[in-house]
């Protein structure tokens, strides 16, 4: 079968099972929206801004765990992308981004929207290809997915010039079943040593924790660190990515850990004599002060990635792996083990951490007659009975959300984490709806994030996609205005806009429903009524209490047992612990 | 700590623009980075010199093996023995006093006149970095032209390779 370039790359995402495109045209990809246009197989999903087509292939791919597949052109349709790649990128999911790029005779020539790709996207992708010899391009895109799938996942750029998708040169084609790649052999089992080394301390532990992140939603191992966590009855703590790797109401669980994570998550981290942490990175937000890190644990770290451990705290058995095949060796390991977990230590352990959860460090002012924006999340909660998926922007919105919404679910919690991009929220609802048209989607945002990709408001409508957008409105950057009050004597420079459109008529302009509540009593009824309108894409703009801030708090360069609570100081805090 | 590290990758356009990235994105110094293709033309061997901690050290030789393009990583400093040789070309004024000196100087440290005009010498001179730094201190500074240097390139000593 002789193929032009650009039918080749259309025929080569079909046979890799590509379902949606997110992306939008320009010079440079002419020939290949043409290619696309003589088929029906794969969906394009027209967006309105190249960011918007990353975050939703993104939210896709996040949702669904297959890769996400982004088409821009050169120039700015390719520098537009790369928020979305590099927040992709942070996050190590899964994308392929085709971007054009002038014709190989003018490279390097400031051609017009001639732009060097490779060079901008390489420190924020985890590969990139530009395509110089048509013949090569099908094995280029198998390559480009194996990359982005396997081993430590992550965004990896196709540059095409446009001269390599010309109509009228044609080549054989042939899109190869599978590759491998001599310089790229990602290590999936663990060392059976480490695991019996780390199983044998586990054992020993009097004080132990599970610290999981989002290396176990990406690995498809919540089953087995369910199974895990059960077996050995010790307490569990997510990171803002691993939430819903482990369900969130079950006993076990203490809540996530970090800048906002629970009180007595962070407490049980600070005390712990024995860690495990697994696909997790101990990014600075999770570790708080590296030199006060969990000053008596022992630390047994799983990780795909080798260079993930021992990167910013140094740990004691790393295991190098896939988490689902080390969990599976370590669970076995466990039954046959003839020590069993530590049971009065650990009744000791338990009674600790029931004093720490007796702070009870998530609670709120519930007779305001503000909304309580931990309220509005509660009831989203309930009105969706803990099973939509949900996805956010960044700011105190977003940290409600992981707080209040108690996933149980792996791959239900979208959020940008690692590069923490407003504006990521919305179209990525977009990318999972289209991943599962039957689910409750909403997008938890504020009045800030949401303006930053609000054009998507328009592709929900093209393509029929009803997601519930829920504008936590309280007239701030929140987060912004949070730090400014806390440690900048409350001097709000540039957290507030004089101007905030009118959401319910920008919604309807859009051809959506919008929905204006301010009123506590009016929160659930709300609710209840988008959720019900399965068909339309709602907009509740929800007026907050605008002075709410995100408690516990760890202030950045604080250790764990350094918290600020609400109502209480941190030298209350520390009175406490003394 | 100084460390020769040895990388040996893909032999495709792009692939040092990805090393030297890695090496400014994460703020690890490069004291001297030589490149060039191997006995295998599709692979080519990188002789980085750097200096960090062992944390560091550690962590630039991961985050090298991370890179798709890197088929393997050798710290020279963690395999023990090894030779390291660098190359330099140094021009020096000759005058009717210094003549017969810089020539044995040039002996001494076994380097070769390789260029001479009336009134310069070009020597060429392989060895231990710090050899060509004795070499250059030996000649007057006044009398230095222009100093070429490689940067070092490393081998391990004994039958272990890098290779494939």
């Amino acid at each position: 079968m002789e193929l032009s370039g650009a039918q080749i790359l259309v025929q080569s995402l079909k046979d890799e099972g590509v379902e949606y495109i997110f992306g939008y045209p320009g010079g440079a990809v002419l020939h290949l929206y043409d290619a696309l246009f003589q088929q029906q197989d794969i969906k394009h999903i027209l967006v309105r801004h190249e960011q918007g087509a990353t975050h939703a292939a993104d939210g896709y791919a996040r949702a669904t765990g297959k890769p996400g597949v982004v088409l821009v052109t050169s120039g700015p349709g390719a520098t537009n992308a790369i928020t979305g790649i590099a927040t992709a990128f942070l996050d190590s999911i899964p994308l392929v981004v085709i971007s054009g790029q002038v014709s190989m005779p003018v490279i390097g020539s400031d051609a017009f929207q001639e732009v060097d790709m490779i060079g901008i996207s390489r420190p924020c992708v985890k590969h990139n290809f530009l395509v110089k010899d048509v013949t090569k391009l099908a094995e280029t895109v198998k390559k480009a997915f194996y990359i982005a799938t396997t081993g430590r996942p992550g965004p990896v750029v196709v540059d095409i010039p446009k001269d390599m998708t010309d109509p009228n040169i044609k080549v054989p084609y042939h899109y190869p079943k599978k590759v491998s790649i001599r310089s790229y052999n990602p290590t999936v089992v663990g060392h059976k040593g480490q695991i019996k080394r780390a199983v044998d301390l586990l054992l020993s532990a009097e004080r132990p924790i599970i610290y999981s992140g989002g290396g176990v939603v990406l690995g498809e191992a919540s089953r087995e660190l369910t199974e895990f966590t059960r077996l050995l009855g010790y307490p569990i703590t997510n990171t803002l990515m691993g939430l819903g790797a482990y369900p969130a109401t079950d006993k076990q669980f203490i809540g996530m850990l970090g800048m906002h994570g629970t009180y007595e998550a962070n407490m049980a981290m600070h005390e712990s004599d024995v860690i495990i942490a697994i696909g997790a990175r101990f990014d600075d937000r999770v570790t708080g002060k590296l030199d006060r890190f969990c000053p008596h644990a022992k630390i047994i770290h799983i990780d795909v990635d080798p260079a993930s451990i021992s990167k910013t705290v140094k740990v004691d058995i790393p295991i190098v792996g896939e988490v689902k095949p080390v969990l599976e060796q370590m669970i076995e390991l466990i039954k046959d083990h003839k020590h069993k977990p530590h049971k009065k230590a650990l009744e000791a352990w338990w009674a600790q951490i029931g004093e720490w959860q007796a702070l009870k460090c998530l609670e709120y002012d519930r007779n305001s007659p503000l909304i309580k924006p931990q309220y509005v999340i509660e009831q989203l909660w309930e009105v969706t009975k803990g099973n939509a998926y949900i996805t956010s922007d960044v700011g105190q919105h977003q940290m409600w959300a992981a707080q209040y919404y108690r996933f149980d679910k792996p791959r239900h919690w979208i959020n940008s984490g690692g590069l923490g991009t407003m504006g990521f929220g919305m179209p990525a609802a977009i990318g999972v709806k289209l991943g599962f048209p039957d689910a409750d989607v909403a997008c938890v945002t504020g009045e800030a994030s949401i303006q930053m990709c609000i054009q998507e408001l328009s592709t929900a409508l093209q393509y029929d996609t009803p997601i519930k957008i829920i504008n936590l409105n309280n007239r701030y950057m929140g987060m912004v205005r949070q730090w400014q009050e806390f440690t900048y004597e409350s001097r709000y420079s540039h957290s507030y806009m004089d101007t905030i459109p009118d959401f319910v008529k920008l919604a309807e302009a859009y051809g959506h429903v919008g929905m204006h509540i301010d009123k506590p009593e009016e929160v659930r009824p709300a609710l209840e009524q988008a959720f019900a309108m399965k068909d339309r894409t709602v907009f509740l703009d929800i007026i907050t209490d605008r002075t709410e801030n995100v408690f516990p708090m760890i202030e950045a360069g604080k250790a764990h047992n350094d918290m600020k609570l609400r109502g209480l100081d941190s030298a209350s805090t520390d009175r406490e612990l003394a | 700590m100084r460390h020769i590290i040895s990388v040996l990758m893909e032999n495709e356009s792009g692939a040092l623009s990805r090393v030297a990235g890695l090496f400014s994105a994460r703020g690890y110094n490069i004291e001297s980075l030589t490149v060039a293709a191997t006995e295998d033309p599709t692979l080519s061997r990188m002789t980085i010199v750097t200096r960090g901690s062992d944390d560091i050290i550690e962590q630039i030789t991961k985050q090298l093996n991370k890179l798709i393009d890197v088929v393997k990583v050798l710290d020279l400093a963690d395999v023990g023995a090894h030779i390291e040789r660098e190359l330099m070309l140094i021009k020096i004024r000759s005058t009717e006093q210094n003549r017969l000196e810089i020539r044995s100087l040039a002996d001494i440290f076994r380097g070769k006149i390789v260029d001479v005009t009336a009134s310069t010498y070009v020597v060429e001179m392989t060895g231990p970095s710090e050899k060509l730094d004795a070499f250059i201190a030996a000649i007057a500074a006044e009398a230095i032209i222009e100093v070429v240097r490689s940067g070092p390139t490393g081998i391990s000593r004994g039958e272990s390779g890098l290779h494939l």
